[in-house]
């Protein structure tokens, strides 16, 4: 399963970016519009095709239109033009109860005046299931959340990590093909969410579940995902695999939105062969992998990781561009240091080093020469 | 865990016990026990706190308990006979066989105190409470105040025949009156000015039926009259006293006026009687009637049950507790329809009420705000205006008909009668009370996320489901409370039934209402009051059993 998932997802990463191809999708959004006031589009012709056992994590700042698409899925919204499928059947008139669709809220919205058995029994009461079957399944989709002890519960006995198991679990026992979740893990504290993030990425892939997965955490997006969709602006900014989308961001949104990233504006002033040159407001020329610049003499913002930066000279690739730089402000961060510099008239370009026994430590004030891979550095949309 | 860290654990706590006894209790700074600094501390926020409350406990003191608990006292409070009647209450203390009336001496008793409530316009009032109880009583008690004046009077011409001094003021006061009360009064300049009348010393033991009924004579006609005893020629009850006394001998008397009274003694024996018995039949025969004295005796405590068996519909027999005859019985059923109606309006105000609060809860801000506005207008509108106005809607030539026979749906000489009777009070009082279903409603719903319905269409329910199984357990607490107040509201409502009942949509308000203003009944209003309170809060304990009082929530 594990295997056959990869090369389903490896065709996906393949054709990266937006992709309108429905046939063999499990979820697939045509030409998708939604406008709740008849005068603003809050989603912009939505393509997005979901493989089947895909765990697929809409990210994008709040009003972005991520969670109007969940909405849309769920059945809760309806799609002012364009047209939904599951399974390949539209499903723009079905109702949300006949979706079959799990869903985890943001507030867990778990029914406070039943206990955490007969909450999972809902699902399955509604669907007519017998009493006997109705314990097992119940019995199994507690033990899969480690809640086996809690079914005598109220939901307000339980903690809000519990709580969440619960409502997972909810959402799971009754065996559905599709899983969304709508910023799950939002009002936990931050070692609850990293648990239950690895919990809910295991299940989902042990289970073969299709998962859309909705957040404005970045982190959440990147560890947790077979693929990312960023939203922005009603738009799908881009959709990758992690690590495409952190390495290899579209558009300068996408650079900056995931991860830091440090910008430095400038004009293309040649593209030959796969690189563009740029040349910097400050007049440093460098070289750089032109993602959406096509002509020389348009303006644009260069991206490059702050880890990705380096000021030893031994360690410098050949073919590396360097820059003169200041250091600002030297930050002990543990496991890294981050370092502020000013290059090229950014005072807030930022590089981070790791906390090895070799490592140099920046002192403020101190003049050094860095640089980069020309591949690492990215020139964008202005 | 092992042995040795069992006991480990073990001398650990032994060590913590010890250091506590050694220490006693916790000490504060300065040596005193932390409760004590504790309870100083904060002693003077308490005090505070309470004089800011004060005020509002002392009005709800003063405005709220105080009536209430006057209220439940009314209803069993009885002294008026005890009294106005003193002696004749002991007097029938010993009257057991009450198939016979009672003897010569409870009739002189009731002689004696009903002269004196006469002469205080009291006995009115006396016969008003035990009209309450047996009909008749309180004409017979307003005619023998009239006629009360001759009881004694053939003993009153006998003792003047003998000796015409007992007719003269001062021959009873040398007789009577203390030589202190004589000698102050001789210097009081006006009759207002008297002095409280007092018995000469040892008359009350010589003759203590006359010495009781002259000292009542004498203190009632100077309070009641401003008159002076030394003017005034006593009561013929006086006499009957005084012929009741001589013929049982002087008793050894030796005083001023010792001779004329040893000179009546001898003659008494020899004096036309007659019974006081078949006096007071003279004035009415019902006075030989054992029922009358019954009732008097029945109702001769200080406090009584007999409001309280009245207000459902028993009243207090010779032979024990009887059911009212069955013409008479009215407040059972009027019970009954009050809890009925109120019902009927509690359960028309849900069915009314939760979609508009389940609409209000959904709707956008704006919108309902607006909606809610409409619902609050009937709390700006006069009561009266709105009673009126379903007057103007539903009375057989109003609006309503009007309607429904130009549609053709009634005939014109079919007329429906929508109001004066219990359909008409529920409609009325289903509008009058709807907002206070409407808002606690409201304020629940609205804090229901829209979450929980997703949630449940998510996993598979209908929207009925949804509503059933999910949301509506949810807006539980705001029926509750919305039901609590509807019902508690309606069950006391007087004005619109009053208005709109007729004769079949009345209250037990409007009966409550008749006592205190009509028929003056205090007792029997409170009675029906403390039960219609009792009746609250035993539906209210009820309510707390079956739905729990933690489920009201009322925003």
């Amino acid at each position: 399963m594990a295997a056959e998932l990869r090369d389903y997802i490896a065709v996906y990463n393949r054709e990266w970016g937006l992709t309108s191809d429905t046939t063999d999708a499990f979820v697939a959004f045509d030409s998708v519009q939604k406008s709740y006031d008849g005068e603003t589009l809050v989603v912009k012709d939505l393509n997005l095709s979901i493989g089947k056992g895909e765990f697929l994590t809409m990210l994008g700042p709040s009003g972005s239109g991520k969670t109007t698409c969940l909405m849309m899925l769920a059945g809760f919204e309806t799609a002012t033009h364009g047209e939904i499928t599951l399974a390949g059947k539209p499903i723009n008139n079905i109702p949300p109860h006949k979706r079959g669709i799990g869903m985890v809220f943001q507030n867990y919205a778990l029914f406070p005046h039943m206990t955490v058995a007969e909450n999972l029994a809902f699902p399955l009461e509604v669907r007519k299931i017998g009493r006997s079957e109705r314990e097992e399944k119940i019995a199994r989709a507690l033990d899969m959340v480690q809640m086996g002890a809690f079914g005598g519960r109220r939901p307000a006995q339980l903690s809000g990590g519990q709580q969440q198991r619960i409502a997972l679990a909810r959402a799971l026992v009754f065996e559905p093909e599709l899983v969304l979740m709508d910023e799950p893990l939002g009002a936990l504290d931050k070692q609850l969410r990293e648990t239950l993030q690895f919990e809910i990425t295991n299940l989902a892939h042990e289970l073969g579940i299709t998962t859309v997965y909705v957040t404005h955490d970045q982190t959440e997006a990147l560890t947790m995902s077979d693929r990312v969709a960023v939203f922005d602006d009603g738009r799908i900014q881009q959709l990758a695999a992690p690590d495409q989308l952190y390495e290899q961001p579209q558009n300068s949104f996408v650079a900056q939105f995931i991860g830091e990233n440090n910008t430095l504006m400038g004009t293309v002033s040649k593209i030959e062969g796969g690189v563009a040159e740029v040349t910097l407001d400050g007049g440093e020329v460098i070289d750089t992998v032109p993602v959406n610049v096509s002509q020389v003499g348009e303006r644009t913002l260069v991206s490059i990781r702050p880890e990705r930066v380096e000021f030893n000279k031994d360690r410098l690739h050949p073919d590396a561009h360097t820059l003169k730089a200041e250091v600002k402000e030297f930050i002990y961060m543990g496991d890294i240091y981050r370092t502020r510099l000013s290059v090229a008239g950014n005072e807030d370009f930022i590089i981070k080093t790791r906390n090895a026994p070799d490592q140099r430590r920046l002192n403020p004030g101190e003049m050094i020469e860095i640089g980069w891979r020309p591949e690492d550095c990215r020139a964008l949309d202005a | 865990m092992t042995d040795a860290a069992a006991g480990m654990g073990r001398a650990a706590s032994d060590a913590r016990k010890l250091d506590a006894a050694a220490t006693g209790p916790m000490l504060a700074a300065d040596g005193r026990p932390l409760k004590a600094s504790l309870n100083r501390a904060l002693r003077a926020q308490k005090l505070r706190a309470l004089a800011l409350i004060a005020p509002l406990l002392l009005f709800i003191l003063v405005t709220f308990i105080a009536p209430i608990a006057d209220m439940l006292f009314r209803s069993v409070e009885n002294q008026i006979v005890s009294e106005t009647l003193p002696r004749t209450v002991i007097a029938l203390e010993d009257w057991q066989e009450t198939s016979q009336l009672p003897g010569e001496d409870a009739y002189a008793a009731l002689a004696y105190d009903f002269m004196e409530a006469a002469e205080r316009r009291e006995h009115t009032r006396v016969g008003s409470r035990l009209n309450y109880e047996t009909t008749g009583m309180s004409s017979l008690f307003r005619q023998s105040g009239r006629g009360i004046d001759d009881v004694g009077e053939i003993y009153a011409d006998q003792f003047v025949a003998l000796n015409p001094a007992w007719e003269e003021p001062a021959t009873w006061v040398a007789l009577m009156a203390s030589e202190r009360w004589q000698d102050e009064a001789a210097e009081a300049e006006t009759d207002a000015a008297l002095p409280r009348f007092e018995l000469a010393p040892g008359i009350a033991e010589a003759l203590p039926e006359t010495a009781d009924a002259y000292r009542s004579f004498a203190r009632t006609i100077m309070s009641e009259d401003e008159d002076d005893p030394r003017a005034e020629e006593p009561w013929n009850t006086v006499y009957l006293a005084l012929y009741r006394d001589l013929l049982a001998g002087t008793g050894g008397y030796d005083g001023p006026q010792a001779a004329m009274l040893n000179e009546a003694a001898a003659a008494v024996p020899g004096f036309e009687a007659a019974s006081v018995q078949a006096q007071f039949a003279d004035i009415n025969e019902d006075w030989a009637d054992t029922e009358v004295w019954e009732t008097i005796e029945a109702f001769s405590d200080p406090y009584t049950a007999g409001y309280f068996l009245a207000a459902i519909d028993m009243q207090l027999t010779p032979d024990g507790i009887e059911a009212q005859p069955e013409e008479q019985q009215l407040y059972i059923l009027l019970f009954q329809r009050t809890i009925f109606m109120s019902l009927m309006i509690t359960f028309s105000c849900i069915l009314l009420g939760y979609p508009i609060a389940y609409l209000l809860s959904n709707l956008p801000m704006r919108t309902s705000n607006l909606l809610l506005i409409l619902v609050l207008l009937p709390f700006w509108t006069s009561l009266l205006v709105r009673t009126s106005a379903w007057k103007v809607l539903l009375q057989q030539e109003g609006v309503i008909n009007d309607i429904l026979v130009w549609i053709g749906l009634v005939a014109d000489d079919a007329r429906l009668q929508l109001i004066n009777n219990q359909l008409g009070t529920i409609i009325a009082m289903t509008h009058i009370l709807l907002p206070f279903m409407i808002l606690p409603l409201y304020s629940v719903m609205k804090t229901i996320p829209p979450s929980y319905v997703r949630a449940a269409k998510s996993l598979g329910a209908t929207d009925w489901t949804a509503f059933w199984r999910v949301y509506f357990p949810q807006s539980v607490p705001g029926i509750g409370a919305g039901c609590i107040l509807v019902f508690i509201l309606a069950i006391g409502y007087y004005i619109t039934p009053e208005l709109v009942g007729g004769r079949t949509g009345t209250f037990i308000s409007n009966r409550i209402a008749f006592h205190i203003s009509s028929s003056l009944n205090w007792g029997l209003a409170a009675a029906l009051g403390s039960i219609l309170l009792a009746l609250v809060l035993a539906l209210y304990w009820l309510y707390d059993r079956i739905v729990g009082i933690d489920n009201v929530k009322l925003g």
